[in-house]
């Protein structure tokens, strides 16, 4: 067995293999931007904790699979001498050394890159606007509380597929004035917006990639979610979390306004009840 | 496998030589018998699970030629997850593997207690059996996910899998359960009572650590599942509402559930969940070490290092369980934690990484099939850790959580570096099963096929990822995705290679049995103790019970430049 390897072609495939892989991953990351483009003001942070890691950790990538080729390619054959100690000087160096350095880097990358960000996506200040999705097998639902700022309360017993698809209920003061929009979601750009999430049946994901936002819709509670969307402009919503066998199909159309277009259709877009 | 031998004192062999078929092959107490009972149910479990993945892979490349319905395709995905992790990798390397080498490698003539063994081997065959059932019920197998979360999997008009597909999907669930249970129990008490004089707990392989340790991670995040499994099956048929919340409307009717929350499962689930991953690939690792110990023909680098990390592992592995659930609705203050705490792993993980490709340092290696693929699994663990360290910072989490960068990062943690490990482990034990060795042309065959196969298809997947392209989705009609999408064929051509490269392992495997080139006692001259017993091992392992007199991994020590001791020798 062991003197048949001896001088094996694998001490070079290997580690080109290796090497080729590596050279790959690294320049797939220089040379194609794989995100799609970002269009929140936290979104741009996410990006930023991304690259860092990306940095950070790429190095690492790179670094443990040169040694790894290096090894590979400079072992002795079978009739080299035994193996000789290394020291533990130099061992402890090779092994608490990039111990630490990982700790440092992703500790550091989150308590002061991400945290800040992760800060701003679950902010609550009464000042922004506030916004309500419904999710539904299959759908998503917009409703916005209208000129009294107030949503109206959900009625579940009044729920219909058709007349009555947000569980709202006429004679509640607060909810006549509110909007219902179905399947699509309009929002004012360079305004904060509170989005609170909720579910009717399981659970779902509001999902917008192009605002790195995402956060569960789960029936039972309200879920929050934050964002400034900084340029009009078409966009998606797209399910991340399974729901059923046409998850694949649950998007809906996300629609960034200039602010002045967006209060001005707030204005004029009669209440689900008027 | 007979082989005479006087049966000593050991209180752990209490019983006679099998003879007859059915006790030496069937219902056979022999732990060798009883691993290897074991992979060969985990293969016939993996082609139904890498069956289902070339089957929703085709759907994926080329939408609507794949003869698959959006109903097909969320129950293969769930059915290929749930069997691929729970009946291949636990069978093949928790249960097969641990069961034939750990009273090898300790030096015990069997497991601590044999007919536990053997029924827990005969507890899971009804478990697979009524999985593999539970696609031919009506509406078919599981569709939630193999995560199974309430409320999808808890009512059944909310996916064609929830009705009976999905009750059978939880009993098959306790059955592993249980059967897992009595192995990990199997496991503790033989590493802890039955080890041969002289072996202390720092002179055992780090293997044997890996197994132990895992068996305790077993024992005390499994509970947590069996807690949820029950709620769900009382939500389901009982009537109660511990994951439903009031007044769901389901295709337009209220439900009657009041008061429960679905978070609670998704803790109870993770609280399994994430020890469980740690569960299987920690075995993997350490076979690792003891492959390339013996085939670097030097030590591992820190062992003492190893094993401190290995605990550390452990430990952390069960109080960050919730980077599972950073956008779940948790509290965002609870997110931070998580995040904080998972990156403290990554330190552990590091040491361990480093004490793998340290190994190599001033190697002597030999390139056979078992040595590739511990060098294959270095490069895995490595780039699956690294895919962790964006995963685990909820900043970046919002955008890769549910999408294909996790499946990647996973992927390459339980579907490679598992996989290698198990491979690994087979390739090297092979002559101690049969006392024949495996076909070496194909097993590099199988290397090759399986490296390049797995590494495109996992590492495209993290760019995927990055292009927002969700996981189980039928198709991709979002506009956003298409770029992403656009890549997809490719994954599946490179997906099609690494499936292809198991059938030439399955030959080989089969055929070398019978008619693999015969293997001597040693035949890869490395320093445990299973290399003391007979190729193939007899039952009882040996005439006289071992006596240890070093450490496990005695490469460079030795007179006459022979380079090498066993653990056994003076
Ligand atoms: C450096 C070490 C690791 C870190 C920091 C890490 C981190 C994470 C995080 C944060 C997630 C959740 C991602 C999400 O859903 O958004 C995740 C998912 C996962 N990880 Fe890891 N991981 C590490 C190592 C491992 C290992 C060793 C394994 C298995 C052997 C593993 C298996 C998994 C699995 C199975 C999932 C996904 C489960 C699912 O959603 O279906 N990870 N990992
Ligand atoms: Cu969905
Ligand atoms: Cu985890």
């Amino acid at each position: 067995m062991s003197r048949r390897d001896r001088g094996s072609v694998w001490r070079f495939l290997l580690p080109v293999g290796f090497l080729a892989f590596t050279a790959a991953t690294v320049a797939a990351v220089l040379f194609k931007d794989w995100m799609p483009p970002v269009a929140s003001e936290h979104g741009k942070g996410v990006d930023g904790m991304i690259t860092y890691i990306l940095c950070a950790a790429g190095l690492i990538f790179v670094a443990g699979h040169l040694l790894l080729a290096k090894f590979i390619f400079t072992s002795g054959a079978d009739d080299a001498p035994a193996y000789k100690p290394i020291g533990n000087k130099a061992e402890m160096l090779f092994t608490i050394g990039p111990t630490i350095f990982i700790l440092l880097i992703s500790e550091i990358g989150v308590l002061f890159i991400g945290n800040p960000i992760w800060g701003q996506v679950f902010k609550e200040d009464p000042e922004d606007f506030q916004i309500e999705v419904i999710a539904k097998q299959f759908e998503w639902i917009a409703h916005y509380p209208g000129r009294d700022g107030k949503f109206g309360p959900f009625r579940m017993e009044k729920y219909d597929e058709v007349d009555n698809i947000a569980a709202l209920w006429k004679k509640d003061k607060e909810s006549r004035d509110d909007l219902v929009v179905r399947g699509k979601l309009i929002l004012p750009a360079g305004k904060a917006c509170q989005i609170r999430i909720k579910s009717f049946d399981v659970l779902h994901s509001f999902n917008i990639p192009a605002f790195r936002t995402k956060q569960d819709a789960v029936p039972g509670i309200y879920t929050k979610t934050r964002f400034v969307a900084t340029t009009p402009g078409d966009y998606e919503i797209a399910c991340a979390e399974i729901c059923g066998v046409n998850h694949y199909k649950m998007k809906a159309k996300v629609q960034v306004l200039p602010l002045e277009k967006y209060m001005k259709w707030l204005e004029e877009e009669p209440g689900f009840f008027e | 496998m007979a082989l005479t031998h006087s049966h000593g004192t050991d209180a752990a062999h209490g019983h006679d030589h099998p003879s007859g078929f059915w006790s030496k092959y069937i219902f056979s107490f022999d732990h060798k018998v009883i691993g290897v009972q074991y992979l060969i149910l985990a293969c016939i479990m993996g082609l139904i699970g890498a069956g289902l993945s070339v089957w929703f892979r085709t759907q994926l490349a080329w939408p609507g030629k794949a003869g698959m319905s959006p109903e097909n395709y969320v129950m293969a995905v769930t059915m290929h997850g749930t069997i691929m992790i729970f009946f291949v990798v636990s069978l093949s390397l928790s249960s097969g593997l641990g069961n034939f080498c750990i009273p090898l490698q300790i030096g015990a003539r069997d497991m601590a207690y044999p007919l536990l063994n053997m029924l827990s081997f005969w507890t899971i065959v009804p478990g697979a059996a009524i999985m593999v059932a539970s696609f031919f019920v009506e509406g078919g197998g599981a569709a939630g996910g193999w995560t199974s979360y309430p409320p999808l999997s808890a009512l059944p008009k909310a996916a064609p899998g929830s009705g009976t597909g999905q009750t059978l999907w939880l009993l098959a669930m306790a059955i592993f359960v249980v059967s897992f249970t009595l192995g990990g129990l199997n496991y503790v008490a033989t590493i802890l009572n039955l080890r041969a004089r002289g072996m202390t707990l720092m002179r055992m392989p780090i293997t044997i650590w890996t197994y132990f340790i895992s068996a305790v991670l077993g024992l005390l995040s499994f509970p947590a599942l069996t807690a949820a499994a029950i709620m769900l099956l009382l939500d389901r048929h009982g009537g109660t509402s511990f994951f439903l919340p009031s007044k769901l409307i389901l295709s337009g009717q209220l439900q009657t559930n009041t008061g429960g929350t679905p978070l609670l499962f998704q803790h109870l689930f993770w609280f399994l969940g994430h020890p469980e991953v740690y569960i299987l690939v920690l075995p993997a690792v350490g076979i690792a070490f003891d492959v390339l110990a013996a085939n670097a023909r030097r030590p591992v680098m820190g062992y003492k290092a190893s094993v401190f990390a290995l605990w550390a592992i452990a430990f952390l592995g069960m109080i960050v369980w919730g980077h599972h659930m950073f956008i779940s609705g948790m509290n965002p203050y609870l997110g931070k934690y998580f995040s904080i705490s998972t990156l403290i792993i990554t330190a552990p993980f590091a040491l361990l990484g480093v004490c793998l490709l340290g190994t190599l340092w001033r190697a002597r290696i030999r390139f056979n099939t078992p040595m590739l693929f511990a060098l294959g699994l270095i490069s895995a663990v490595g780039t699956g850790g690294i895919g962790g360290l964006f995963l685990a910072t909820a900043t970046a989490d919002l955008h890769f959580h549910d999408t294909y960068f996790v499946v990647g990062h996973f992927h390459l943690m339980i579907g490679v570096t598992s996989l290698m490990g198990t491979f690994a482990g087979i390739y090297y034990w092979f002559p101690k099963m049969f006392g024949r060795t495996m076909n070496e042309t194909l097993g590099k065959l199988h290397f090759v096929g399986t490296m390049v196969g797995t590494f495109v298809v996992f590492t495209v997947q993290h760019f995927q990822g990055m292009g927002g392209m969700t996981r189980r989705y039928y198709e991709y009609v979002n506009e956003y995705v298409k770029p992403a999408a656009a890549l997809n064929p490719l994954v599946t051509i490179f997906a099609f290679i690494a499936f292809g490269s198991q059938l030439i392992f399955l030959v080989n495997f089969f055929w070398s049995m019978f008619a693999g080139a015969k293997a001597s006692k040693n035949p890869w001259e490395a320093t445990t103790l299973e290399w003391t017993a007979e190729s193939p091992a007899g039952h009882g392992n040996w005439n006289e019970p071992p006596v240890v007199r070093g450490d496990p991994y005695r490469y460079g020590e030795g007179a006459d430049g022979k380079g090498w001791k066993l653990q056994t020798d003076a």
